[in-house]
């Protein structure tokens, strides 16, 4: 007698340890294998666009830290950089290096929390993902010291920095970037060659690289499925052309791909922080802007490449002292466009590390 | 560094295959009439030498005499980029046409336009809220809704 046998629908999250974050993910299975995947967002939603054609320019640059919150300090860049293209406003030299050195150490922690959950969705428990965070509180240390504050910054702003960096700051960082590519070596040589991970993760969850190109994937999950754009390269803003970095890409486009780029990522980044630290240079940190700023008339689209990618800022303005539209486009909620494509025909475990090597940010896609 | 490319130019090469599409351009942006948004948007993601291929945000903003859909292109091939806009008079039920089957990249941006401001997408394949429930009354980013 045949067994009778029919697909079955699974929610998983909102509350769920895998989905990082109020994430639901409304799956049909087979057994244990996955039919479909429906996302499921909007449980974090604040309305943060409505908010801000309500307040200030520079009122608006704390909800920027509540996008992204594992990278508030590239959100609140890409922001002021979005505002000072449509105001016109030059920034003076330091504040522009310092604003590298906090995008490129952001990128690092936030990298850091990327694989570390990776390894930990894999099943590697909390041991990985301590030592990342053991790396992370480095930085964090470092983000306090500049501004007193260890998650949402609201460091920048338009026409610069609010503060100078302390004295303690550059020799804590420097000791940090010394150790730092040591400590990656470290931790690839015990994770990039274990078996287990390379099973699990090789030729899982494959994006190929038209269909990355289609769904305008970005950051490291396109550049895993092997195209070379980076924006930092590509479409360069504030002084990335002057450093000289690689850009790292994958070729299979699986989920070790993306984990090996974001580990590569890392390398670059210490990099330029080698480099922008001895070409720090003296003087003011922000240009004078005043409180009430009233940008001409028009529209502009501002983007940086955030370490999980395309973080664009389209603002309209009215000559008024708040923006008329206030649009931000979130690169996790894009990548997620393709997670179905990823997962249909694998098992459950694999839709797990597929969705943890997206590497996505609840306050960004829900906003 | 991306080349903006100058609107005028591009809408002249739109109007030799879609004419009567283009409804305004300038150095910024095309605006293309809403009829023929997809037709247009399919000439600029085919054609050799423009190969818009990523679409980088698609959003809307309400003027309240009308709204506006904006679309960000960009060709990775050619690192060039494009603002195409189109604009929907009607207030009660504004449609425009889905370009989901050529960028899979609108797929949740509509969904998020029709949700937040309440302009239907025409051919979208699962057009329904994405950020609010189900039974929310009213799309909040329109310009009147308070």
């Amino acid at each position: 007698m045949a067994i009778r046998t029919e697909p079955f629908i699974l929610n998983m999250g909102p509350q769920h340890p895998s989905t990082h974050g109020v994430f639901r993910m409304r799956v049909t299975l087979d057994g244990e294998v996955v039919l479909d995947v429906e996302p499921v967002v909007g449980y974090l939603h604040r309305g943060i666009e409505k908010l801000a054609e309500g307040r200030t320019y520079t009122q608006n640059i704390p909800f920027t830290d509540r996008l992204d919150y594992l990278a508030s300090m590239t959100n609140n860049l890409a922001y002021v950089l979005a505002v000072e293209k449509l105001a016109g406003i030059e920034v003076p030299e330091r504040a522009e290096h310092l604003r590298i050195i906090m995008a490129e150490m952001m990128r690092i922690a936030s990298h850091l929390m990327a694989v570390g959950f990776f390894l930990n969705d894999l099943g590697a428990m909390m041991t990985p993902v301590l030592y990342m965070w053991r790396e992370r509180e480095k930085l964090l240390d470092l983000f306090e010291m500049v501004c007193g504050q260890r998650l949402t910054y609201n460091y920048m702003r338009v026409g610069g920095v609010s503060h100078d960096i302390p004295e303690e700051f550059l020799p804590a960082l420097r000791r940090f970037v010394a150790e730092m590519p040591g400590l990656i070596d470290e931790y690839d040589q015990f994770l990039a060659q274990n078996e287990i991970v390379l099973a699990r993760s090789k030729g899982v969850g494959v994006l190929p690289e038209d269909l990355a190109i289609n769904i305008a994937a970005s950051g490291p999950v396109l550049r895993a499925s092997g195209v070379q754009w980076d924006i930092r390269r590509g479409d360069p803003y504030s002084i990335y052309d002057r450093f000289d970095f690689d850009i790292p890409v994958g070729s299979a486009g699986d989920c070790y791909d993306r984990y090996w780029v974001r580990v590569q990522e890392m390398r670059q980044s210490v990099r330029i922080l080698e480099q922008a630290i001895p070409q720090l240079p003296q003087g003011e940190v922000c240009a004078k802007v005043p409180q009430l700023l009233r940008p001409p008339v028009g529209e502009v689209y501002g983007r940086i490449e955030a370490p999980k990618g395309e973080l664009g800022f389209y603002l309209v303005s009215d000559n008024s002292i708040a923006p008329y539209r206030f649009r931000i486009r979130p690169p996790t909620l894009i990548n997620l466009t393709a997670l179905r494509d990823m997962v249909i025909g694998w098992k459950v475990a694999d839709l797990i590390i597929t969705f943890g090597s997206i590497d996505v940010c609840l306050g960004e896609i829900d906003r | 560094m991306t080349i903006a490319l100058n609107g005028e130019e591009v809408a002249k090469k739109i109007t030799e295959v879609v004419p009567g599409s283009v409804a305004a351009a300038d150095k910024m942006a095309v605006v293309v009439g809403s009829k023929s948004l997809y037709q247009v948007a399919e000439f600029l993601k085919s054609t050799s030498g423009l190969d818009f291929d990523y679409l980088n945000d698609l959003t809307a903003v309400d003027y309240l005499d009308y709204f506006e859909v904006v679309y960000h292109l960009t060709s990775l091939k050619h690192n060039h980029s494009l603002v195409l806009k189109t604009r929907c008079y009607e207030r009660e039920k504004p449609i425009v046409s889905s370009v989901v089957s050529l960028w899979r990249a609108a797929d949740f941006q509509e969904r998020e336009v029709y949700d937040l401001m309440g302009i239907t997408f025409e051919g979208h394949p699962n057009l329904k809220r994405l950020l609010l429930w189900e039974g929310f009354a009213g799309h909040p980013l329109r310009r009147d809704y308070l």
